[in-house]
């Protein structure tokens, strides 16, 4: 009975190390070589010939403070003049970084690109840090960093999910379902990071860049309502009628 | 026979106390630095046993180290069944043992379980209130295997009977605990960022379903420290050999209470929102163990043949 109760014991034993510390095995994503390089969605090809070219501009103070990246040595070691903060990327008075999309009046559906939208994490941060993503397009994601990163997705209308990229150049590859403005990604290993992906079922989308520009190109002509969506300064939005030439617009964000 | 081998088995789960505490603090750091998630799968860690460089990256030295000490002190619990079950006369006694096996086996799959699934509140607040109860079991076989416990009547209150008191205070301080694990998990630790008064006055202004927990978790200190101070008082005046855990008791409700203060003052620093938990625990522990010692005396505690004998040499 004792010796019965002794090899339970042991079994038990062996179960509760493995469950808390792990049994081995292989790893979720393995490394591949074939892999985009760039990640600027393509649009579908459309029947409308007519484009929205804006500014995004921003008045105030940037509010982004340094990163510590001391959590984790490489981190910090790819950063030796220090890190800033990309909330709010701010240059002469023009923002980026702001996801700006037609929110109403697409008609017509849109298949997804072929190319892949790449979603990489470099120097400890996403590149990029907002992004766009049709509906079914595919999404890579990429460890480029010589350390570890987890990448967890926090949508709302499509699943969830959390998954470690331990080596360098690994990837996985997602897709969305369902549209979503937006789907922030984090890396619960470095609390620092966090990027942001706008999803939708049309290409009618793009990012503004550092001088606060952006372009929505191939839009039939119509009255559309836009959306300008910043992380920390908020959603603004205009009703607009594009014709079929450049319709020009702007976004006015202060802090 | 049983006296010396009880020694050894009752040290061993005195230790195993100590490293139990140890494990929720660990627990409590992972929560406090957000690091939950940063071992994204498990059983395994990134795949394998031991993620690369795991032991250089907060986050991931946080949450793997939670799951080594765990196993670690899984295993020591498994053993001290083994132990029991091979020197242990009494039956409860091995029965504690083996539900304390049980209670560190589900502890496990809670843990992974809420790392699948992202977290949820209802199991990362189960896993901590069966850690709570996990302690207590590891603390129980620690007082029924000492000496004191074996081998000395307790002496009667000279103020009344104490067990009701001692017992709602424990039951008290578990409840408190259940909020507290509440307050952490759903984020409500700041909701009333302002302390001693809330939002500028003595009761909110407003009210959600985070200030209600978090209002609730105030209250419940307010319950507990005069709960604590109550029966602290009345067993140092009752001078029934428990003044030491009384005591105990009592410095732990002030530190206890302190660093609440902190997590408030600080707005959740990692120190004060990591040793807030273990010092909770300890806090129960060491309730709990004042209320096994004033139940002393109930059929839970009859001595068994062996230990009779042995009282009646060691009184010789």
């Amino acid at each position: 009975m004792k010796m019965t109760v002794f090899r339970l014991a042991l079994g038990l034993s062996a179960i509760a190390v493995l469950a808390a510390c792990g049994g081995g095995g292989g790893s979720d994503s393995a490394p591949t070589t074939a892999a985009p390089e760039a990640a600027a969605p393509a649009p579908a090809p459309a029947a409308g010939t007519g484009s929205i070219a804006g500014l995004v501009t921003f008045t105030g103070e940037d509010p982004d403070a340094a990163i510590n990246m001391d959590a984790d040595p490489v981190c910090s070691g790819m950063h030796a003049d220090g890190a800033s903060g990309e909330t709010v990327v701010a240059d002469g008075g023009n923002l980026a970084n702001v996801f700006v999309y037609v929110k109403e009046g697409v008609t017509g559906s849109y298949t997804a690109p072929a190319e892949a939208v790449l979603l990489d994490q470099k120097g400890c941060t996403y590149a990029p840090h907002v992004s766009g993503i049709q509906t079914g397009q595919k999404l890579v994601i990429r460890n480029s960093d010589p350390t570890l990163h987890n990448v967890h997705a926090l949508p709302v209308n499509n699943p969830e999910f959390n998954q470690g990229q331990p080596f360098q150049n690994m990837e996985l590859e997602k897709s969305f379902a369902n549209p979503e403005v937006m789907v922030r990604f984090k890396c619960d290993v470095h609390p620092w990071m966090s990027s942001y992906m706008g999803v939708l079922d049309h290409p009618f989308f793009a990012v503004s860049g550092s001088d606060g520009s952006f372009t929505i190109e191939g839009l039939p002509a119509g009255d559309y309502v836009v959306e300008a969506w910043h992380e920390t300064l908020g959603a603004k939005t205009q009703n607009v009628s594009v014709g079929d030439g450049a319709l020009a617009i702007s976004f006015d964000y202060s802090a | 026979m049983v006296g010396s081998t009880s020694r050894g088995l009752h040290r061993f789960a005195v230790g195993l106390s100590l490293c139990v505490v140890g494990l929720i603090a660990a627990g409590g750091l992972v929560k406090s630095l957000e690091a939950g998630l940063s071992v994204p799968d498990w059983p395994t860690s990134y795949g394998g046993l031991n993620p690369p460089r795991w032991w250089e990256i907060e986050n991931v030295r946080a949450e793997h180290g939670h799951r080594l000490i765990a196993g670690t002190v899984a295993t020591l619990t498994v053993l001290l069944a083994v132990w029991a079950g091979r020197r242990e006369p009494r039956q409860w006694v091995r029965r504690i043992a083996y539900a304390a096996v049980a209670a560190v086996l589900l502890q496990a799959l809670l843990g992974g379980l809420t790392v699948l699934f992202f977290l949820p509140t209802a199991i990362s607040v189960s896993h901590a209130a069966l850690a709570q109860l996990y302690l207590c079991l590891v603390v129980t076989f620690a007082a029924v295997t000492s000496r004191q416990w074996l081998m000395k009547a307790a002496k009667p209150p000279l103020d009344g009977d104490l067990r009701p008191a001692a017992t709602a205070t424990t039951a008290l301080i578990y409840l408190q605990v259940l909020i507290g694990a509440l307050v952490r998990h759903t984020g409500s630790g700041l909701a009333i960022p302002d302390f001693p008064r809330m939002f500028g006055g003595w009761w909110p202004d407003r009210l959600d379903p985070s200030i209600g927990i978090h209002l609730a978790h105030r209250l419940g200190a307010v319950a507990v420290t005069v709960a604590v101070v109550f029966l602290g008082v009345r067993v140092l005046r009752s001078r029934s050999g428990l003044g030491g855990i009384a005591v105990a008791m009592l410095v732990l409700l002030a530190v206890q209470v302190t660093l609440g203060a902190f997590i408030i003052w600080t707005g959740r620093a990692v120190l004060p929102n990591t040793w807030h938990v273990p010092v909770g625990a300890s806090l129960l522990g060491t309730s709990w163990l004042l209320t096994l010692g004033v139940w002393r005396g109930s059929t839970l505690a009859a001595p068994t043949e062996a230990a009779r004998s042995e009282r009646a040499a060691a009184a010789a």
